[in-house]
């Protein structure tokens, strides 16, 4: 019954917080509201008794990955004013993920409807610690793996985005870039403010 | 059975003892700043507050009372609701790891059922821990950094060059030391086998010499250090670096919102301070006091819990000396000396925890 009425209540919480990270204007605003989805998700974590999972969800995607986030809206600080021009066929490929994914959501809804229910044995908590490990180094082992080397691949990329160039090599980078921005000034499509 | 909120205990007892430990917590960063104005006047050959009180030791209030009554200025051009938003959410996530805190041992050798109102009816165990999370440590971590965002947002929504400064300095800062600091807590956690704080201090209970602080000696100073970094104090104390940016992120804050940043920063200090006295100085464990009175009676929880607190001031003491001695870093040295040094040598260090642990099986 309690853990009825919390459930609802974070779950609320985080439909609100998504909602309002999607209507708001300001960047800012929106980067806040996803702060708000993430800390709701992870009390939902909690009630399923994952609190692994649940003070995971914090500590990286709130606490590490939006400060990226917010730390970068706060460097460029967008005009209200200069709207950046969407691109029209976005709606259109926007409109088409939202399909799939209502149709991925009510396919869920069908197959919890029609799986055998298992009650589950409460000494057995997926989301302890201990399980956790044990199955990703055993079971799921191929997946930590393949995640693994991506990770160190954008690590390696990370490292040649922003090593130190020396003096030609600069210049050249900086000259493409300005003529790159020339040009989609000309064009008009966006613009990039500094 | 080892959180008040695992015990046959009604909700009320709950209510209670989040207060109880709520009050203890604030009390005692109360008088951390009486004791910082105190000890850095000695330091410097002054006397330090002395007015207010006997020896002035009620000054905690008076300035309590000062932050109630002075002007509150917002800024016309401030961003509202987020520079209301952001000293709530500082002293929001300093006091939230609170919960997780092991105050001291269970008291298992009372009866309860004393007390009125048939409060304590059939329960015979009084765990001083609000409630127990499996991960404690991670929670603790976990907590603390989105506690950047008090910051952070503080300095973006003021609309002022010196917190705008101040907050990115801030966010910069705490994002690098606290990989650092992560992976100091990976040493004593993979020597005690679990991310739980109870369960770390009694993978330290043996003697003396299983205290995390002598296995994990490199663990414990980067995690002192990173520690330093990530409760914004000297020699880290960029984000409000006075020569420089006025007073940082929070400038442009006055009265009460002030006294809550101002808060927040003590109740940080805290928290690293009962995390370092956990992880590496065997938390309440007092060696040899199971052989003087029997484990789980009243004062042998009351004993633990003052060498607990004795330990936990130790650290608040030795940050205040630091304070006192040291001058502050600049930039690109904090960075540097985050990125490049610290976190290769805790990295290195869990590294070898691990070879270790796998191969003597400890």
């Amino acid at each position: 019954m309690v853990t009825n009425a919390v459930f609802f209540l974070f779950a609320g919480l985080a439909i609100a917080c998504a909602i309002s990270m999607v209507y708001h204007k300001n960047p800012l605003y929106s980067a806040i509201s996803l702060i708000g989805v993430f800390v709701a998700l992870s009390c939902i974590y909690v009630i399923l008794a994952a609190p692994f999972i649940a003070a995971v969800q914090v500590l990286i995607y709130a606490g590490a990955i939006m400060v990226l986030v917010v730390f970068v809206i706060m460097l460029l600080n967008l005009d209200d004013d200069r709207p950046l021009n969407r691109l029209k066929y976005l709606y259109a490929v926007g409109a088409g993920l939202g399909l799939i994914l209502l149709v991925q959501t009510f396919f869920i809804f069908y197959a919890v409807m029609r799986a055998p229910q298992n009650p589950v044995v409460s000494d057995v908590a997926i989301g302890k610690t201990l399980n956790i490990g044990a199955n990703m180094y055993s079971r799921y082992l191929l997946p930590v793996e393949i995640v693994g080397v991506l990770l160190l691949m954008a690590v390696i990329g990370a490292v040649i985005l922003v090593r130190r160039l020396n003096q030609p090599e600069l210049e050249r980078v900086v000259e493409d870039e300005l003529t790159r921005r020339n040009q989609e000034d000309e064009i008009g499509d966006f613009r990039i403010s500094i | 059975m080892e959180s008040v909120a695992q015990t046959a205990f009604p909700w009320v007892v709950w209510f209670v003892a989040v207060l109880i430990a709520f009050q203890m917590v604030l009390m005692i960063v109360a008088y951390t700043v009486l004791a910082e104005r105190k000890v850095l006047g000695w330091i410097q050959g002054r006397i330090g507050p002395n007015r207010v009180g006997p020896w002035g030791l009620m000054q905690p209030f008076a300035d309590l009372l000062k932050f109630i009554f002075k002007e509150d200025l917002v800024p016309d051009k401030s961003t509202k609701f987020v520079y209301y938003l952001a000293p709530i959410v500082a002293l929001t996530c300093a006091l939230m790891p609170m919960v997780v805190y092991p105050f001291g041992p269970a008291i298992t050798t009372v009866d309860w059922s004393f007390l009125p109102w048939h409060l304590g009816d059939g329960v015979t165990t009084l765990p001083l821990t609000i409630a127990r999370i499996d991960v404690g440590v991670l929670f603790v971590l976990g907590i603390t950094s989105v506690g950047v965002y008090g910051i952070a947002l503080a300095g973006w929504s003021s609309n002022s060059k010196y917190s705008l400064m101040g907050g990115l300095r801030s966010s910069a800062q705490m994002i690098s030391y606290e990989l650092a600091m992560g992976a100091a807590v990976l040493g004593p956690v993979l020597l005690a086998g679990t991310l739980d704080l109870n369960g770390i201090i009694r993978a330290q209970q043996q003697s003396f010499f299983r205290w995390f602080i002598i296995p994990q000696f490199v663990a414990f100073v980067v995690f002192l250090i990173s520690a330093f970094a990530e409760t914004n104090r000297v020699p880290f104390d960029l984000p409000e670096a006075e020569t420089e940016l006025v007073a940082g992120f929070h400038t442009e804050y006055s009265a009460l919102k002030f006294a809550l940043f101002f808060m927040a920063e003590y109740v940080n200090m805290f928290t690293v301070s009962v995390m370092c006295a956990v992880l590496f100085l065997g938390g309440w464990y007092v060696p040899g006091l199971s052989h003087l009175v029997p484990e789980g009676s009243i004062p042998y929880a009351i004993v633990s819990h003052i060498v607990f607190i004795g330990k936990i001031c130790a650290f608040l003491f030795f940050s205040i000396w630091v304070r006192g001695t040291l001058p502050r870093f600049r930039f690109d040295q904090l960075m540097n000396f985050g990125w490049k040094f610290l976190l290769p040598v805790a990295l290195v260090n869990v590294l070898i925890t691990i070879v270790v642990v796998y191969f003597l099986n400890i």
